[in-house]
């Protein structure tokens, strides 16, 4: 197996859905981090065969509770000192802006294209957008 | 004088159950004494924003205010309007809140009243957002079902026609689905079913009794109130199903022999031809007393946007 260095100070974001690694790399914007990060594809796994896993160096500011949303299966780990203080799974943030897109032709978003896409978490688990309260539908994989 | 907060009715829910109870007590009370309440409106203006064309709900708001003792302006349609020239519906308000101190906006994009509400410093009215909410009609239909039946409470209410781009129908559930003791029996054809996240959102979690059926007739004898809807052309894509699904059903002064003789007949309007003409001298007919109805709250609820109700609807706000 590739050999990346152990984290002395960072998260690490692990059980990533195999291939979806750049996904969650683009919004959490973490090319606009200057300290160094890692993309690992397709890393083997025992629960799940592969899976894509990212590492923070440091002590950035990423918002990771988005990740409850996109993959249920992500775990985020905080280390410090070379030690695994903390492992999480992120919980479904109550509201989601400009992370999906409302496609009710008949919302004020799909013609006034600068508002944000805001998505707010319904009682029963499912995102709705704030304006015409239409159900997000996600891809079937 | 401390200032009275920015309220504005979006969603039939903004307002608690208990400011509605208070909202319809006012209405009742201007019902009794139309007249008295001339005056209480005067040197303020309503803007009707209507980029979508409804001559029944405009006229009304417009009636509303007129009979407050104030004044209106706006536009009918989109075409008469600065959306035509491609102007936000957040820097239309920002605009108008210049112009006038209430205003209605029916839009036919579902949220637009919502996206005006946050640049508004004005109180914003939903007049009806695509087929999304009409809460001034709910807030009618509340009105006409507690004067005919002297409360909102252990009713068993029937909703037929089109159940799926109704929002009458969903503003009208969700609103209901406050108070206890009610039975809704949803009664539409298979493609115009009450879509599920109003079950899931008002119903179900509260455990209130429902059933879907496709028969007007079967249902009508346990009914205490018959809400009627038209199958709306605007709302389908597809002209093959809109030719279809719009004569589903028919209300016949034949089938209101199945009825209660103290059930209610209920209808946003206008109608085309799913409540025939015969039902109209039926003294079980609310419809058009709805309409009139529709006035009177209309003018509750801009005295009480305005702070004019003598802080009667928002206790404690």
């Amino acid at each position: 197996m590739l050999n990346i260095d152990s984290l002395q100070n960072g998260i690490v974001i692990d059980h990533i859905t195999a291939g979806t690694a750049m996904v969650i790399y683009d919004l959490l914007e973490l090319g606009r981090l200057d300290c160094c990060v890692a993309i690992i594809k397709n890393a083997r796994s025992e629960k799940y065969g592969r899976k894509d896993i990212i590492k923070i160096d440091g002590e950035p500011n990423v918002n990771v509770d988005i990740l409850g949303f996109l993959d249920p299966n992500i775990t985020v780990g905080i280390i410090r000192e070379g030690i695994l203080v903390e492992k999480r799974k992120p919980q479904m943030p109550k509201t989601l802006k400009n992370v999906i897109r409302c496609k009710n032709p008949r919302c004020i978003t799909s013609t006034e294209e600068e508002i944000d896409q805001i998505f707010i978490l319904s009682e029963n688990n499912k995102y709705r957008c704030a304006y015409c309260e239409q159900e997000y539908q996600p891809k079937k994989k | 004088m401390e200032q009275m907060k920015l309220r504005h009715l979006i969603d039939p829910l903004d307002f608690s159950s208990q400011e509605i109870i208070r909202l319809l007590d006012l209405a009742d009370a201007i019902a009794s004494s139309p007249k008295s309440y001339f005056g209480i409106c005067e040197g303020k203006k309503l803007a009707t924003l209507f980029y979508e064309p409804s001559t029944r709900t405009r006229l009304s708001f417009e009636a509303a205010m007129l009979n407050l003792g104030g004044q209106t302006l706006g536009f009918a349609t989109a075409d008469s309007s600065s959306a035509s020239k491609g102007e936000s519906v957040a820097d239309t308000i920002r605009v108008i809140s210049g112009y006038a101190d209430i205003c209605a906006m029916r839009h036919p994009k579902e949220g637009a009243p919502l996206r005006a509400s946050h640049y508004s410093r004005i109180p914003v009215i939903n007049a009806g957002d695509g087929g999304h909410q009409h809460p001034t009609q709910t807030l009618t239909d509340l009105m006409t079902i507690r004067r005919r039946k002297g409360s909102l409470s252990g009713l068993t209410i029937g909703l037929c026609g089109d159940l799926k781009f109704g929002r009458t129908v969903h503003s009208l559930i969700r609103s209901l689905a406050r108070y206890d003791g009610l039975r809704f029996v949803l009664i539409s054809p298979e493609e115009l079913k009450t879509p599920q996240y109003v079950l899931e959102d008002s119903l179900i979690p509260r455990n209130i009794p429902y059933c879907e059926v496709s028969s007007l007739e079967d249902s009508m004898p346990e009914l205490d109130i018959l809400y009627m809807t038209r199958v709306q052309r605007e709302r389908f894509f597809n002209e093959e199903d809109y030719v279809r699904l719009k004569d589903s059903y028919i209300l016949t002064e034949d089938k209101m022999k199945l009825a209660k003789p103290d059930m209610a007949v209920l209808h946003p309007l206008p109608r085309v031809n799913e409540i025939a003409l015969d039902v109209d001298d039926d003294p079980r007919a609310a419809y058009f007393e709805q309409a009139q109805n529709g006035v009177y709250v209309r003018m509750a609820l801009i005295m009480t946007l305005l702070g004019l109700d003598e802080g009667k609807v928002f206790q404690n706000a």
